[in-house]
């Protein structure tokens, strides 16, 4: 090559790169800030979560099975039946144990190691997942605590997947149409290539809806609302309740929490050791 | 210079040609996997990155080795390695072009990967390992062409290049850093949330790419007039025997910080490993194979006599070569999700496609790498007149 | 130059080859007819903007609402050629009126030989048959 068709060459690459350049750092300034590191409950603004109460699901799953239904119809949510390899669930069942299998329950009631346990993504407050998204294809919205996922944006290269510690996403492996019945217009499917998981059904909640998990219920089995409102009922009962989180010790501040137990029951064997609890509270 | 690759003997283009009937299959493979989705992988629900993931970290580990011999050549003056400089920084190049295809060929949508430049994200380590790795490859294509253009030319380099070559010392070693990065700061996956993950990565790669630079270095000799000569090899055998020799050291101290403290989600991953977990013994046979190969290799590089006798040295070599590309090519990223979140034991396999896609990949590799050492040896009239 | 010949002869062929589709709608004297929109059967006359704007503008119509539904949560969107609020919903809103895919939205896209992918995802009402 002669010079001056390399230097035409060289300045036409320069020109290339300056104006990819120039976009690059235009999309920087664009950037939403990066979630909060430090997992203290933000005390400005909604913080929503769910509070599920395990002491009124019973070894049959029927009731469980209603809100996975809701949710999956209300989401397009496809069906690939008992095969693993391309399952996507946002709601599911585990038994107790596997669900908190960090505890280990030697000894425990055959019944209740079994027991129907919903997992679903915990909108933690302070998500691993949205810290490796390289996209911001998921992220947490600052106005309530959702995780979202953002379909458009997401490249399907699934750290996000690897990043949770509750095995809370699901890929699309293949077109997720074949695999559904009859999808709703309510509600996009997602296509093949993409993460997705539970979205606290946000479009509901800007519809003025409760989560349709929650609505299938019809005993408080599942109760939502915002943990920064004191009269909220979610924050009633984490104050009276006894209520575990998944793998609390990660930082990960999941706001999806069980109730196991009742201070209340105490009342019959250790009256002094419990404390004043008010009237009225709702109950099984 | 490129045209330099475009002439070439019989035994050249017959190479070039099968080569090429390779990536045809796995460019035919990848179209499937394009339009079908990557169910077509061993992939799951619980194994979401594997054989893709697990190459593009093992040739991250290659493409950084090439610092092993630009360092001691331009920051020490080791004369020695004056001629294999060019070779190592054509297999960077290589590399880092094998490890963006195997993040592509990973994504759920490629099609959308400039959504990582438009919309950068400085709190993901992923992207900065974009940029680490898209810059060492945009450094090591400079300084490999402005030193072999100014070695056609009979010139000493422009004084400018030198400190871009300095930059790319530092630049090798973060590309792995980062790499490592990508799993290390993970609570979800405590196989891989040890502090240790990053200097054991380094200390493989500088094994296991050098080890490969000796065996393409003795190749291109068989097949040229091109000569690295003695000193440098042994040198390069020694910087592989002490890498190795570290590597090895790193793992046993990774053994025991899981087997002494006996905490079960730091156990079962190596379990699962070793010795297979509730049946799924997938790995083990690999593993076992990959410590014979470390021993083999140790055996052969530390004694002074069989690491200096080149028919020793390239057993020795291919050893080390194997033993750490089992390790991280297999083991490291798969037993990551085995046992997964919820403490169950998955299988995964690569299937069929996704080997194919793969090899595909390892043959634009060599090609690559065919192609800019044939003008290398061009450029320095060191190509065999047949 | 060298190889002058060849070199003309080059591009007058490839002139002609990329040319082709304009020359050869030119020559085949077929004038292709303008795409038939099934207008909303539901009674319905008033779209969420101007129909020459919404010809024009669409695209970036529904890039915006899919950015801002998306990744503010805000679904209420203001026309500004009638002031009334609409849900910012492209199966709810526009494929309420416009039910046909069929016969509304593919009459100009494939027209166009343009294959947007809404579709891949939003879910286009049943197509009454």
């Amino acid at each position: 090559m002669d010079g001056n068709r390399r230097d035409f060459l060289k300045l036409a690459g320069l020109t290339a790169l300056g104006a990819t350049g120039v976009t690059a750092v235009r999309a920087t300034a664009d950037n939403a800030p990066a979630a909060d590191p430090h997992g203290e409950p933000s005390t400005d603004g909604v913080r929503l979560a769910m509070v599920i109460d395990l002491r009124k699901f019973v070894k049959d799953d029927r009731l469980a099975k209603k809100c996975i239904e809701a949710c999956h119809v209300a989401h397009n949510v496809p069906d690939f039946g008992a095969d693993p390899k391309n399952e996507v669930k946002w709601i599911w069942t585990e038994p107790f144990e596997t669900a908190f299998h960090s505890q280990e329950f030697h000894f425990i009631r055959e019944d209740l190691k079994e027991k129907p346990t919903l997992l679903l993504c915990n909108h933690c407050d302070n998500p691993p997942c949205t810290r490796v998204c390289p996209t911001e294809a998921t992220w947490k919205r600052e106005s309530d605590g959702i995780v979202m996922m953002d379909w458009h944006r997401c490249i399907g290269c699934r750290y996000c997947v690897v990043a949770c510690p509750y095995g809370s996403r699901s890929f699309n492996w293949k077109d997720p149409r074949q695999a559904i019945d009859d999808p709703t217009t309510e509600y996009p499917t997602r296509m093949r290539g993409v993460v997705e998981k539970c979205t606290f059904c946000e479009e509901r909640l800007a519809r003025g809806q409760q989560p349709a998990c929650v609505e299938a219920c019809d005993n408080d089995e599942l109760v939502f609302g915002d943990l920064n409102d004191p009269s909220s009922k979610v924050r009633q009962l984490l104050t009276e309740r006894m209520a575990i989180r998944r793998k609390p010790g990660l930082g990960t501040q999941p706001e999806v929490y069980y109730i196991i137990d009742d201070p209340r029951t105490l009342q019959e064997v250790a009256p002094a050791a419990v404390v004043e609890v008010p009237e009225g509270g709702d109950d099984a | 210079m490129l045209e330099k690759a475009l002439t070439g003997s019989r035994t050249y283009w017959t190479w070039i040609f099968f080569l090429l009937v390779i990536i045809g299959a796995g460019a035919a493979c990848w179209y499937w996997q394009f339009h079908t989705g990557l169910t077509i992988t061993g992939l799951s629900r619980d194994v979401v990155w594997g054989f893709y993931i697990a190459q593009f970290t093992f040739l991250v580990g290659v493409a950084a080795s090439a610092v092993m011999v630009v360092l001691p050549y331009y920051l020490h003056n080791y004369k020695a390695f004056g001629k294999m400089t060019i070779l190592g920084e054509f297999l960077a190049i290589a590399a880092v072009i094998m490890c963006m295809l195997f993040i592509f060929v990973d994504m759920g949508m490629p099609i959308r990967i400039f959504n990582v430049f438009l919309h950068p994200t400085p709190h993901s380590m992923m992207f900065w390992d974009t940029v680490a790795l898209g810059g060492y490859l945009v450094l090591n294509i400079l300084i490999s062409r402005v030193s072999l253009s100014s070695e056609r030319r009979g010139e000493p380099p422009p004084k400018w290049i030198k400190p871009i070559i300095i930059l790319s010392i530092p630049w090798a070693v973060s590309i792995h850093t980062v790499t490592a990065f990508l799993y290390a700061g993970l609570a979800a996956r405590p196989f891989w949330l040890t502090a240790i993950l990053a200097p054991r990565f380094l200390a493989s790669a500088f094994a296991a790419g050098p080890a490969l630079l000796i065996l393409l270095a003795l190749v291109v000799r068989r097949i040229s007039n091109f000569d690295p000569g003695k000193e440098a090899i042994n040198k390069l055998a020694e910087i592989v025997t002490y890498a190795m020799i570290l590597n090895v050291f790193f793992v046993l101290m990774e053994l025991f910080t899981a087997l002494y403290s006996d905490i079960p989600e730091h156990v079962y991953h190596f379990q699962f490993l070793f010795l297979g977990l509730e049946g799924n013994t997938t790995l083990a046979p690999w593993m076992w194979l990959s410590v014979l190969l470390a021993v083999v290799s140790l055996v052969i590089l530390i004694n002074p006599v069989t690491r200096r006798t080149e028919t020793t040295l390239v057993v020795g070599c291919i050893a080390v070569f194997g033993s750490l590309w089992i390790d991280k090519g297999l083991g490291m990223v798969i037993a990551g999700f085995v046992p997964n979140p919820l403490g169950e034991v998955v299988q995964y396999a690569p299937t069929a496609p996704e080997l194919t896609i793969s090899l595909a990949i390892y043959a634009i590799g060599l090609l690559i790498v065919t192609g800019l050492y044939k003008i290398a040896l061009e450029v320095r009239g060191q190509m065999r007149t047949e | 130059m060298y190889d002058a010949g060849k070199i003309i002869v080059g591009i007058v062929v490839f002139v002609a080859l990329a040319t082709s589709p304009l020359w050869f709608n030119a020559v085949t004297a077929e004038t292709p007819e303008a795409p038939k929109l099934q207008l909303p059967t539901n009674g319905s006359t008033e779209c969420v903007e101007s129909t020459e704007y919404m010809r024009a503008q669409h695209m970036d119509l529904l890039n915006q609402w899919r950015e801002t539904v998306v990744r503010t949560g805000q679904r209420d969107y203001v026309s500004t050629t009638s002031g009334k609020v609409y849900d910012m919903s492209l199966s709810r809103t526009c494929m309420n009126c416009h039910t046909s895919k069929t016969k509304f939205c593919d009459a100009c896209h494939t027209y166009m030989a343009v294959s947007p992918y809404c579709w891949d995802c939003h879910v286009e009402p049943k197509e009454a048959n």
